[in-house]
């Protein structure tokens, strides 16, 4: 770590910051299918679904911002892909510089392109009709449980973006998280599913954040939910930085 | 010929070998470079060029042997390599994305310069790149694309200069452009490495040209020295037919540059 790591890493940020901001496709198609999805589920299978007293738009709403975040980190790896396809990763590194800086910036650009695709999905939700009497802190508190989650899955993201070896492994990994709200409690009561996947939907990491933030929103108490999604997500962030830093020193030597 | 040792080389390679698993790329590799010279690498496609420049610019670490670089050791003094030299890589690392402009303030920024802004102008300006300068290097031809890659790596004045096959997927025209800034880099005092796999641009830029060959440096030497190895030349009567380069570069109104070129009738007069 150099003396210029900061004024680097905000250099580095600069750049691809502007690879977001001259590409809002990328943020426009990150937002497509969460938004389909609640266009779906609210007007289609919605009605069918039970969820007590609350409208399903604010049921469904924490689920569709995991699954926002979890199709917005596959450009993360694309992005760091193609830095380290076309050889400017490799500039970067043969220069005087904080080299480190280089992966920084693609978290850093990664936590506000996720952001601006959240801000999008929750001012459509608003116009379908999502409503909540949560304070200031409360939406704090979900900012900062999202921003978590982000950062956690940035540094996952930044494993295959390191060491794919083609463009479609690069975000291929992002499927399965995507999909990773449909089994827990995101969409339909866990009490519903039978034995086998109500475990599994009660105990992945997805059940427990979606209950935290549906909780803020309504105004309710967190309870252990808070505690156990903090947990996974301090938990994932720890495990993929171990791994993303094995695969950035293995890719500098 | 090989392994000839200089007096104050700004590049020291001793005995260098590296492996991929089992393909053994680089058996022992040993070259001096000189202060202010260009020194070609020359070999065919996986003779191990590009193992040996990244090795160099500290990006990969050899298995065996050592190479200093101005001075420092790349293996335990990555740091100070870095501050010595500039990497222009085989396939033109510019960012895509990016304006001409922004490429060239960008790099100056990382290197700390205090007036990024004017530093990219001015070399906008000596590339012939101004007016190109506010559009996405996205919508640039090769040639510009590669003119603008050596303008980034003249940024901060590195003494030593990698350019790993500056002329790949060019056109003869964008060769010579690239041609160009390369003699006047080392007309400044600038030492070039350049890796290539065409004889007649060894030919024409190097003052020293060494062959890689399956993992070994085989000739090394200058020109005149590198002819000397073929057997003495006959001198024979041949109606000297142009090249397809040539004719290409007269029709399209280059021909002032025609003489530039090697003209290759395999025979020593």
């Amino acid at each position: 770590m150099t003396a210029y790591f900061f004024s680097d890493t905000a250099a580095l940020t600069g750049r691809t910051l502007r690879h977001v901001t001259r590409s809002m496709d990328t943020i426009i198609t990150t937002v497509i299918t969460p938004v389909a999805m609640m266009l779906m589920f609210v007007y289609v299978f919605g009605g069918a679904i039970d969820t007590g007293s609350v409208s399903y738009v604010n049921y469904m709403l924490p689920g569709i911002l995991l699954m926002t975040i979890a199709s917005g980190i596959s450009y993360t790896a694309y992005r760091l892909f193609t830095d380290v396809k076309s050889g400017i990763f490799e500039r970067f590194q043969s220069m005087p510089i904080a080299r480190s800086g280089v992966l920084w910036a693609h978290v850093v650009t990664s936590l506000v392109a996720n952001m601006i695709a959240l801000v999008l999905v929750v001012g459509v939700a608003v116009l379908m009709g999502f409503r909540s009497g949560a304070g200031v802190s409360a939406w704090l508190a979900v900012a900062g449980i999202l921003l978590l989650f982000t950062l956690a899955l940035t540094w996952l993201a930044v494993i295959p973006g390191l060491s794919a070896s083609s463009v479609e492994g690069a975000g291929a990994f992002a499927y399965p998280l995507i999909f990773l709200p449909f089994v827990s409690s995101a969409f339909v009561p866990t009490r519903t599913m039978p034995g086998p996947v109500r475990w599994f939907a009660e105990h992945q990491p997805v059940t427990s954040i979606v209950n935290t933030i549906r909780a803020l929103f309504a105004e309710q108490p967190v309870g252990d939910d808070n505690w156990i999604a903090l947990a996974w997500c301090v938990g994932i962030l720890l495990v993929a930085y171990l791994f993303a830093m094995v695969a950035y020193r293995r890719k500098i030597a | 010929m090989t392994a000839q040792t200089i007096a104050d080389p700004v590049m020291r390679v001793q005995g260098l070998e590296k492996s991929y698993g089992k393909l053994r790329v680089l058996l022992g590799v040993d070259f001096d470079v000189a202060p202010g010279s260009i020194f070609a690498l020359l070999g065919s496609n996986g003779a191990g060029k590009t193992t040996t420049v990244r090795i160099l610019s500290t990006l990969l670490k050899a298995d065996a042997g050592t190479a200093r670089v101005n001075g420092f050791d790349v293996a335990a003094q990555p740091a100070r390599v870095r501050q010595s030299i500039s990497l222009t890589g085989q396939f033109a690392a510019v960012d895509e994305i990016l304006t001409g402009r922004e490429n060239l303030a960008l790099v100056a920024g990382l290197r700390h310069l205090k007036d990024p802004g004017a530093t990219a102008d001015d070399l906008l300006r000596r590339f012939s790149l101004s007016e190109a300068g506010s559009r996405r290097v996205s919508t640039y031809s090769g040639g510009m694309r590669r003119r603008l890659d050596i303008a980034m790596s003249l940024i901060g004045n590195a003494p030593v200069i990698f350019l790993d096959e500056p002329t790949a997927g060019l056109d003869p025209e964008a060769r010579i452009e690239v041609w160009d800034a390369v003699k006047k880099l080392a007309h400044d005092g600038t030492t070039v490495l350049l890796t290539t796999q065409y004889l007649d641009e060894a030919e024409q830029l190097a003052d020293r040209i060494a062959i890689l060959h399956q993992g070994r440096i085989i000739v090394n030497g200058n020109l005149a020295e590198l002819k000397q190895l073929f057997p003495p030349a006959k001198v024979e009567y041949v109606e000297k037919q142009p090249t397809l380069e040539e004719i290409f570069l007269a029709v399209i109104g280059g021909g002032d540059r025609s003489n530039a070129i090697g003209t290759t009738t395999g025979v020593h007069e």
